[in-house]
């Protein structure tokens, strides 16, 4: 039975749940146990932000806090994945994944591949991403389009409590491996979450809204930020459709394009930079498929073209809000016919 | 006299509903149960139907706005009515009327009974002393209910919606599917609940469900209801079975359920992706082919109550959509002759969704007729 739950709250379900159900899970990370400076061990942190709370107390085996040598430990999960058991690696920040490059790429994307699918590599690495916590520039890029354009990766970014848990659980249960998204901002969203055990599946997005003027496709956070847009914009008489497409690899473009034909018109809302990103990729594709039955050039609404900043006034300035979102519908709306 | 067209409640969850179309135009004279509105809510698009006899004079809602449940869509009245007086209704109403608060608790919740090592998610509408006990289908769960339950949940009834093994909130283990072991963690349900003598109304795998009960423990069922029910001969949609047992999708789940109903716009994008929702909670798979498998192997029904329910002195009303694409109307011929049985026309396999307003007319007045 569904209850309300916070994304985090829905992570940390996943995470128990899955442990449960099946003993190679495991789980690695710097202070994922958290127990530095907690009163004791059964009161330990569960990590910075406490996601992976209570995991310690009851799998004080299967959840391991590794030295601060990213490269190490997504290693160390990379060979554990391929030799049988199913690790989640927590790497804090997506901004320092950059060390450990060469064991995702290079080892743990292409292994089944190389081995002529005799090898398998059940391997998750949770990570959070995206702006807006005044970390500045090391601790908030979105960085997914990396990892999406790897081929042998799978992506997942959920956008709420209901999809964090179901995408965690089939990105576990998934025999390859999957980088997962979380947005630090999204962590207190709340959202209906069922008690049980699900998998939502990968490749299928969700219509969050549903419009016939304009196809706004949002990732991650900016599902939240395009609802907001779709509530101003329904008051001035412009109805949009909001595609969330939760995994960008595999990605769902067959329901992007189905809600393209119908209205003709396309904007993504992308809080990572503009260049080689997700919205280049959708808005090229969708060009590409969906060319006859565009009314207007695709739109996108993204942050700028240089790293987070650290003055709050500029970091707010430079997450895209509903008013961009907004602003790009409208203009969409506005274009001259094409004929 | 004036009456109201309220927007209606669909379930417990509801709050509002958009006005998707107006099918009547003002001056139209209406029958109760004559096709008015249909209605978008966030789960499934439906028909309000005239609540009472009369001509719509007024459309107060228009279509696209978005009216709060009990809100005014429009007033019904004789053409003797004067306009100054149906005004002054529309105004008094608009002023002193107030939705249900969007926070507050959505009435009676949703409880949880353990019997038998299984626990069964349900729902209790009224606290009258005739016992009414729904059960649904393959692969529903208490939410079929959505059109029924309140309205059946009248003064001297209880009215509970059940959610089978295998499906809802209900514990997932099915054992081996089979139509008795279905009927057991029903029958300990009743047991649990201390149940003298329900009513019993089942829809499709229910209505076989609640016939295997009622055959099981005669004395103890005041009367069967069994809308479109399975059990009554070898024929059913295989197609339907399979394609929603093996759907993993929206594009694959929506062409399925769009057989359960004669107008198929009826399934909406929600609609399906709540019936996903259900279907990916772990055991679910398992559950529904176990069960298709033990009662509908080979796109064939291996369930047969008809043998059962021959000698039973029970009341029986049999409802049938005549369009079900599911499970065949013919079928009713055989129920015991001294059975009643009400074709609707415009309904598929599903007519308490479809056609909800007939559909609680004919049980309230066959519960009615009992004297219980």
């Amino acid at each position: 039975m569904a209850r309300t739950l916070t994304f985090m709250q829905a992570i940390n379900e996943a995470l128990l749940q899955e442990m449960r159900r099946d003993p190679t899970v495991v789980v690695f990370g710097e202070d994922v146990v958290g127990g530095s400076g907690a009163p004791g061990e059964m009161e330990a942190w569960g990590g910075p932000m406490g996601v992976t709370k209570g995991i310690y107390p009851e799998f004080p085996d299967r959840i391991l806090d590794t030295p601060i040598s990213e490269s190490a430990f997504i290693g160390a999960a990379v060979g554990a994945a391929s030799s049988g058991l199913r690790p989640v690696a927590e790497l804090m920040f997506v901004d320092f994944m950059g060390v450990c490059f060469d064991q995702i790429f290079n080892q743990a994307a292409k292994l089944r591949y190389m081995f002529g699918g005799k090898a398998k590599v059940p391997l998750v690495i949770r990570t959070t991403y995206g702006a807006g916590i005044r970390a500045a520039a090391h601790h908030s890029e979105c960085l997914y389009s990396l990892f999406t354009h790897i081929p042998g990766l799978k992506v997942a970014i959920p956008s709420n409590p209901y999809d964090a848990k179901g995408l965690l659980v089939r990105a576990i249960r998934d025999d390859d491996p999957v980088v997962f998204f979380e947005n630090k901002v999204l962590y207190g969203l709340e959202g209906d979450v069922p008690e049980e055990l699900y998998a939502v599946p990968f490749g299928e997005a969700a219509v969050v809204r549903e419009g016939g003027d304009v196809t706004v496709v949002a990732i991650g956070r900016m599902v939240e930020t395009a609802k907001e847009a779709a509530s101003v914009l329904a008051d001035e008489g412009i109805d949009c459709a909001i595609v969330d497409p939760r995994t960008t690899s595999p990605l769902d473009l067959e329901t992007i394009v189905e809600s393209v034909e119908e209205t003709g018109r396309l904007v993504v809302a992308d809080e990572a930079n503009p260049r080689c990103s997700m919205a280049t990729d959708i808005c090229a594709q969708v060009a590409q498929e969906c060319f006859d039955d565009l009314k207007a050039g695709p739109r996108m609404v993204t942050a700028p073209h240089t790293p987070v900043p650290f003055s709050p006034v500029l970091e707010d300035a430079y997450i895209p809000g509903p008013e961009q979102i907004a602003e790009a519908v409208r203009a969409t709306v506005g274009a001259k016919a094409r004929r | 006299m004036i009456e109201k067209l309220p927007m209606p409640k669909w379930g417990l969850n509801m709050r509002e509903g958009a006005l998707v179309a107006w099918l009547v135009e003002e001056g139209a004279r209406l029958e109760v149960g004559d096709d008015v509105a249909e209605v978008e809510t966030e789960k499934i698009n439906g028909v309000v139907e005239s609540p009472a006899a009369g001509v719509l004079r007024r459309k107060v809602a228009e279509v696209g706005d978005v009216v709060p449940v009990g809100g005014l869509l429009g007033v019904l009245a004789e053409p003797a009515v004067g306009d100054a007086e149906l005004d002054a209704f529309v105004a008094e109403f608009q002023a002193t009327f107030v939705p249900e608060p969007e926070d507050a608790e959505a009435g009676p919740q949703a409880e949880t009974l353990t019997t038998g090592g299984r626990s069964t998610r349900f729902v209790r509408l009224g606290d009258g002393p005739q016992a009414v006990v729904l059960v649904h289908g393959f692969g529903g769960d208490l939410t079929t209910w959505l059109f029924n339950q309140e309205a059946l949940a009248t003064g001297r009834r209880s009215v509970i919606a059940l959610d089978l093994p295998g499906h809802g909130g209900s514990t997932k283990d099915v054992g081996g599917g089979s139509l008795d072991e279905l009927a057991v963690a029903v029958r300990q349900f009743l047991d649990g609940l201390g149940l003298e003598r329900p009513h019993l109304v089942g829809h499709s795998l229910g209505g076989a469900v609640a016939a295997a009960v009622a055959a099981g423990r005669p004395l103890r069922v005041a009367s069967l209801v069994l809308i479109a029910p399975a059990g009554l001969g070898p024929e059913i949609n295989g197609a339907f079975l399979d394609g929603f047992v093996e759907a993993e999708s929206r594009r694959e789940l929506k062409p399925v359920l769009e057989l359960l109903f004669a107008d198929p716009d009826v399934v909406t994008r929600q609609l399906t992706e709540e019936v996903l929702k259900t279907k990916r909670i772990d055991g679910v798979d398992e559950a529904l082919r176990a069960i298709a498998g033990a009662c509908f192997p080979d796109g064939r029904q291996a369930v047969d109550v008809a043998a059962r329910l021959a000698g039973l002195d029970l009341p029986m009303l049999a409802i049938w959509g005549a369009q079900d694409a599911v499970v065949p109307p013919a079928h009713a011929a055989a129920l015991p002759a001294g059975a009643r049985v009400e074709l609707i026309e415009n309904a598929g396999h599903q007519p308490q969704m479809e056609s909800p307003h007939e559909v609680n007319r004919l049980i309230g007045e066959f519960l009615e007729s009992l004297d219980d």
